[in-house]
């Protein structure tokens, strides 16, 4: 069954202290050369049937209104995988 | 007039009780509401209050906004009923847009508990009539959800308009922007603070004073402000 991939991410300038933390553990870790981590969201909707101009609408919409709360977050990619 | 305040219990409220007992020492009736109904029951105002509503799985409160009766919330909340939202509740109600901004993870990415001092900065709204403009108060704090964040352009407006109710004094527990503990609407009926009032409703159950342990109960006014709105509106 064909499935749109809804991606969601805190916005770019706000403080992430998830990812801080994940961050802080890689150079406890003795890992270098990431600069930052941030941490979002992947919502996976299952689509019965086919995927409509009406389908990908629908997933849009509530990408915008109900996944994501566009204060503090930003759909940064929807995308149908078979 | 018996003043009747609904708190509504979602999947996930932890501090329904507490607020039906504040109601109740303020000297009103507490009205027990259930999320999954359309019936306010006739209340004459509203408390969202504290806990983790559906697990907070999606978002804070983010689940809980879209409850059925919320449906009912925003109406009431728009022909002007007095609405409370309490830590979860504040969240429920900035995602059910009735308030603005958002509620993200503490900056320290810590589950917090303390008790916090405050300024009660505007004391013209319906839970904020029984404070002096002002005034310092201390009530219990308790969230892991609790920095408060919106545009740049949306917090002046919110500072110009005196809409900041009430800002952290001392130490901004998580990180909240320009210190915002709590907000209100544009009419004043709607508020939203992250500290919890009815945590500090009588004596032997609040925050330590100079005075004694346990002996604050600068939540009171809160729940008294809002009995005292819903009487002068019907006067």
């Amino acid at each position: 069954m064909p499935t749109i991939v809804v991606d969601v991410m805190p916005k770019a300038e706000l403080l992430d202290p998830q990812g801080k933390a994940v961050a802080g553990a890689l150079t406890r870790l003795g890992v270098t050369g990431f600069g930052d981590v941030r941490i979002g969201k992947r919502f996976e909707l299952t689509v019965e049937g086919d995927v409509t101009d009406e389908t990908l609408a629908a997933a849009r919409r509530i990408a915008d209104d109900v996944l994501s709360n566009s204060v503090i977050e930003d759909v940064v990619g929807i995308e149908v995988v078979e | 007039m018996t003043v009747r305040v609904g708190v509504i219990t979602f999947p996930g409220s932890l501090d329904d009780g507490d607020a039906r007992r504040a109601i109740q020492i303020a000297g009103a009736e507490p009205v027990a509401l259930w999320h999954g109904s359309h019936d306010l029951e006739g209340v004459d105002a509203l408390v969202l209050p504290g806990g983790f509503s559906y697990g907070d799985y999606l978002r804070a409160g983010a689940i809980a906004a879209l409850a059925p009766i919320m449906a009912e919330v925003k109406d009431a909340a728009n022909r002007g009923m007095p609405v409370l939202g309490i830590c979860n509740g504040f969240q429920m109600l900035v995602e059910a847009h009735l308030l603005p901004g958002g509620l993200i993870r503490n900056a320290h990415q810590q589950f917090i508990r303390r008790d916090q001092r405050l300024r009660v900065e505007n004391n013209d709204t319906a839970w904020t009539s029984d404070f002096a403009s002002g005034q310092e108060i201390v009530i219990p704090l308790k969230n892991a959800d609790g920095g408060y964040v919106a545009a740049e352009s949306e917090l002046d407006r919110l500072e110009g308009e005196g809409l900041v109710t009430l800002r952290y004094l001392g130490v901004n527990p998580n990180g909240s922007l320009r210190d915002i503990a709590g907000i209100t609407n544009e009419r004043g009926n709607v508020f939203g603070l992250m500290p919890h009032p009815e945590h500090a409703v009588e004596p032997g159950f609040g925050p330590a004073t100079p005075r004694a342990m346990r002996s604050g109960v600068d939540g009171l006014p809160f729940f008294t402000s809002a009995v005292a709105a819903v009487v002068g509106a019907a006067a």
